[in-house]
C-alpha cells in the first residue's frame, strides 16, 4: 500500500516535449513509473524516446487508460492544462509549475471543487509525490528515497517545501527507515492538496506506521493540521517548521511563506503541533532523529 | 510588490474607483504646483510604506501655497520609522461625514476571496478586530462566482453601513473587487472609505499589494517596479535573477530551495549566529548562478563568513562543486566559505572541492548542516 499513487498508476505528462517535462518525465519512467503518454497540442503522433505524444489529454486518456497527470507547463498555461486534465477524466493531477498567479490558482481550485469533486490536485509549485519502488511523479530524485520494508515500520512524509522534502527523505534513508509515500504539497497560497488530506490518507494506510510533517511560516495550514491530528491521527508523528528567524512582512521565496500581522509564525505552528502530541524538532535533522526514536519504539 | 499610496490611487483610478484629485511631488516646488492644480485646501501626505505616518507628522493640511511650501519642506526627507520620505502626495482635501473600511484579500485557509467591510473605518482594522470584532463583516466570495452589485449591496447592509451610503459603497466594492481580481492584487484595501457631506463615497487612502507572479500580464506595473525600495544588495540580486532578502547579520547564506534557505537561517541562529541574508539559488546551482550569488553576498560589507548549504536532489553534487570552484575563480571573496554538500553524489562533489587546491582558510567542507552552521558562525565572530 501507499497513498494516492502506486505501481498500477498510469501517468501522462502534460508538457512532455518541453525541456523540463522531457527531463523529469523520462526520469520518472526510468524509476519504474508507468509513464504511458505525453500531451502537447500540435505534436500529436510524435514520441519522446518511445513515449507516444497526443494532442489532447482526452486522446491520451482514451488511448492509454491513464488516471494521473504530471503537469509541467509554463505558468500562463498551467490552469488550462489542469482543467483540461480534469475534464478528460484524470483523477490525480500533479502540477509542479512555479509562478502561477494566485488569482488563477484560486479560480482553478474552486472550479475543480465545483465541477470535478473527485479530482485531486497536488501542487502547484510542488516537488510531486513518490511511493518508493512503485511510482514517482514529479522532480524528486528517486535514489534518495528509502524503499518501504515489508515488515515495517514505514514512515509517510508530507511537506510544504521542495528541498526540505528531499532533506526529510535523506534523513530517513541515512537511518535506514522505509518510506511508504512522500508527498510535497507545495508552498503556494492555494495548494490543491493540504496537510490534512495527506494526514487522513496516511492514517488510513496500513503500510504507514508513523508520519513526518515539514511545514513553514505563513498561512495557517499547520495550525489546521494540528487540530486535525488531535482529533484524528493516532499514528506517532514528528515535525519541523522552517522559518523561526524569518522577519515579518517578507516573502521567503515561496509566495505562501510570509509572516504578516503576527500570524503564521513558526513558533505558533510548533506550539500547536506540540499541543497535538507531535514531536517537533528544531531543524530537519532533529526531526529525523525524533522519528528514528519513534520508529525504534515501534520495532 | 507593495505600492505607495499615490500608486495605489492611480491603480484604483484605472478601475474607476473615485479618488481625490492630486499629484505626486519630489520637490517643494512640485508640491506647490500639485496643490495649485488640485485646489485648496490640500493635504500633503508622506509616501512611505509604513503605518503611523499621521502620528509621525507626515500628513498635514495646507490652506495655501505658503503652507504647502512649509509642510512639503518638512516632510520631504523626513525619517518615518527608518523610511526616508522621497515623495509626497498632494491632494484636494475632502470633507468627511463618515469613515468606513473595505478590503479584499485571499483567505488561504478557506481558499476563497475574503471581503472585509466595516462601518468603523479610519483606524487600524486590527484595532477594530481586537476591540469590536462584530463591527467587521467578513464575507467569503467564491472566485468562480465573483461579486455582483446585488451581493455588494447586501454586504453593505450586513456591515451596517448607513442607508444613505449603501449604494455608493456597493458600487465601489464591485469596482474594488474587479481591481483585486483583474488587477492581480494580493491585497486591495481602502481605509478610510469616506462618505462626504454631499453624499458621495470616495477612497481617501489606498493600500495595494500586487502578486508578482502575475507580472507577465501587467506591462503597466513597470513604473511601480522603478520606485520599489530595495537596498543595493537586493537590487543587485534582482538583476541577477536571485531570490534574495537582505538581513542584518554577519553570516552570508546561499542555499538551494526556499525551505532549505529558511531552515539554514534558523540553524545559524540556533548556534548563536545571525544571517546576513536569505538567498535561494533554486534547483540549478550551476557555476553562473553560484558566481552571481557569491557576487551579491560579497557586496554586503557586514558578511564575515559564507555558509553554502546545498542539498543535491536533482542537482548532482559534482555539478555544484564544479560551480563553486569556477565561481571562486571569478569572484574575489572577502569572507571564507563553509559548505555543506549533501544528497545525490555528495561524495564526488566533496572530492572535487578537496582536490581543487583552495586553501582551507578560504573554503571548508562539513558533512552536516549543523556542523557547517557552527563553523560558519565561529568564523563570523
Amino acid at each position: 500500500m501507499a497513498i494516492f499513487v502506486d505501481q498500477n498508476t498510469k501517468v501522462i505528462v502534460q508538457g512532455l516535449t518541453g525541456g523540463q517535462g522531457k527531463y523529469h518525465g523520462l526520469r520518472n519512467k526510468a524509476y519504474g513509473t508507468q509513464v504511458v503518454a505525453g500531451v502537447t497540442p500540435g505534436k500529436g503522433g510524435s514520441d519522446v524516446e518511445g513515449i507516444p505524444v497526443y494532442n489532447s489529454v482526452a486522446e491520451a486518456v482514451s488511448a492509454t487508460g491513464a488516471t494521473a497527470s504530471f503537469v509541467t507547463v509554463p505558468p500562463k498555461a498551467a490552469s488550462a492544462a489542469i482543467l483540461e486534465a480534469a475534464a478528460a477524466g484524470i483523477t490525480f493531477i500533479v502540477c509542479i509549475t512555479e509562478g502561477i498567479p494566485a488569482q488563477d490558482e484560486a479560480r482553478t481550485y474552486n472550479t475543480l471543487v465545483r465541477d470535478y469533486p473527485k479530482v485531486r490536485l497536488l501542487g502547484p509549485n510542488c516537488p510531486g509525490i513518490i511511493s518508493p519502488g512503485k511510482c514517482n511523479i514529479g522532480i524528486t530524485a528517486g535514489e534518495i528515497a528509502e524503499l518501504p520494508s515489508a515488515k515495517g515500520p514505514n514512515v509517510g512524509i508530507v511537506s510544504r517545501s521542495g528541498t526540505l522534502t528531499y532533506q526529510a527523505l535523506y534523513e530517513l534513508k541515512q537511518r535506514g527507515i522505509g518510506v511508504s509515500t512522500c508527498v510535497g504539497i507545495g508552498g503556494d497560497p492555494v495548494p490543491g492538496t493540504s496537510f490534512i488530506d495527506c494526514l487522513r490518507e496516511f492514517q488510513a494506510d496500513p503500510e504507514t506506521h508513523a508520519i513526518i510533517m515539514i511545514g513553514e511560516i505563513g498561512g495557517s495550514a499547520e495550525e489546521e493540521a494540528a487540530e486535525f491530528i488531535k482529533a484524528n491521527v493516532t499514528k506517532p508523528m514528528s515535525a519541523y517548521i522552517a522559518g523561526v528567524t524569518a522577519p515579518a512582512g517578507k516573502k521567503m521565496g515561496h509566495a505562501g511563506a510570509i509572516v504578516s500581522g503576527g500570524k503564521g509564525t513558526a513558533q505558533g505552528k510548533m506550539d500547536a503541533l506540540r499541543d497535538a502530541g507531535v514531536e517537533v524538532g528544531n531543524n530537519p535533522t532533529e526531526a529525523g532523529s525524533l522519528m528514528a526514536e519513534i520508529v525504534a519504539g515501534l520495532r | 510588490m507593495d505600492l505607495f499610496e499615490y500608486q495605489g490611487k492611480q491603480y484604483f483610478a484605472r478601475y474607476d474607483i473615485p479618488v481625490s484629485k492630486g499629484d505626486v511631488a519630489v520637490t517643494v516646488d512640485q508640491a506647490v504646483a500639485a496643490a495649485d492644480a488640485a485646489g485648496y485646501p490640500v493635504v500633503v501626505k508622506a509616501q512611505v510604506q509604513v503605518g503611523g505616518r499621521g502620528k509621525a507628522g507626515g500628513i498635514k493640511l495646507a490652506n495655501n501655497a505658503d503652507e504647502v511650501r512649509t509642510h512639503a519642506g518638512n516632510i520631504l526627507g523626513m525619517d518615518i520609522k527608518g523610511h526616508v520620505v522621497k515623495r509626497v502626495w498632494v491632494e484636494n482635501a475632502s470633507d468627511i461625514a463618515e469613515e468606513y473600511y473595505a478590503s479584499f484579500t485571499l483567505d488561504r485557509a478557506a481558499k476563497k476571496h475574503l471581503l472585509m467591510l466595516s462601518a468603523e473605518g479610519g483606524v487600524e482594522i486590527e484595532e477594530v478586530a481586537a476591540k469590536n470584532p462584530d463591527a467587521i463583516l467578513m464575507l467569503h466570495i467564491d472566485p468562480v462566482d465573483g461579486l455582483n452589485t446585488a451581493g455588494a449591496k447586501k454586504a453593505a447592509i450586513d456591515a451596517k453601513i448607513p442607508e444613505k451610503a449603501q449604494q455608493g459603497v456597493a458600487d465601489i466594492l464591485v469596482k474594488l473587487y474587479r481591481c483585486f481580481v483583474e488587477g492581480d492584487c494580493d491585497l486591495a484595501e481602502i481605509n478610510p472609505l469616506i462618505l462626504k457631506p454631499t453624499g458621495e463615497v470616495h477612497a481617501l487612502d489606498a493600500k495595494v499589494s500586487l502578486d508578482s507572479n502575475a507580472d507577465f500580464r501587467h506591462p503597466e506595473w513597470e513604473e511601480f517596479k522603478a520606485t520599489e525600495e530595495l537596498d543595493s544588495r537586493e537590487q543587485l540580486a534582482r538583476e541577477k535573477g536571485l531570490q534574495y532578502i537582505g538581513l542584518d547579520g554577519t553570516v552570508g547564506i546561499i542555499a538551494n530551495g526556499a525551505g532549505l534557505a529558511m531552515s539554514t537561517l534558523d540553524v545559524v541562529n540556533q548556534v548563536g549566529g545571525s544571517a546576513a541574508n536569505f538567498l535561494d539559488i533554486g534547483g540549478g546551482a550551476n557555476a553562473d548562478l553560484m558566481a552571481s550569488a557569491l557576487d551579491v553576498i560579497n557586496s554586503d560589507k557586514n558578511v564575515k563568513s559564507i555558509f553554502i548549504n546545498i542539498f543535491g536532489g536533482i542537482t548532482r553534487g559534482e555539478e555544484v562543486a564544479k560551480g563553486i570552484v569556477e565561481a571562486m575563480g571569478r569572484v574575489d571573496l572577502r569572507a571564507p566559505i563553509v559548505i555543506r554538500l549533501d544528497g545525490t553524489n555528495a561524495e564526488e562533489g566533496r572530492e572535487i572541492l578537496k582536490n581543487a587546491g583552495i586553501p582551507e582558510s578560504k573554503l571548508t567542507s562539513k558533512p552536516t548542516m549543523l556542523e557547517a552552521a557552527e563553523a560558519a558562525v565561529a568564523l563570523a565572530k
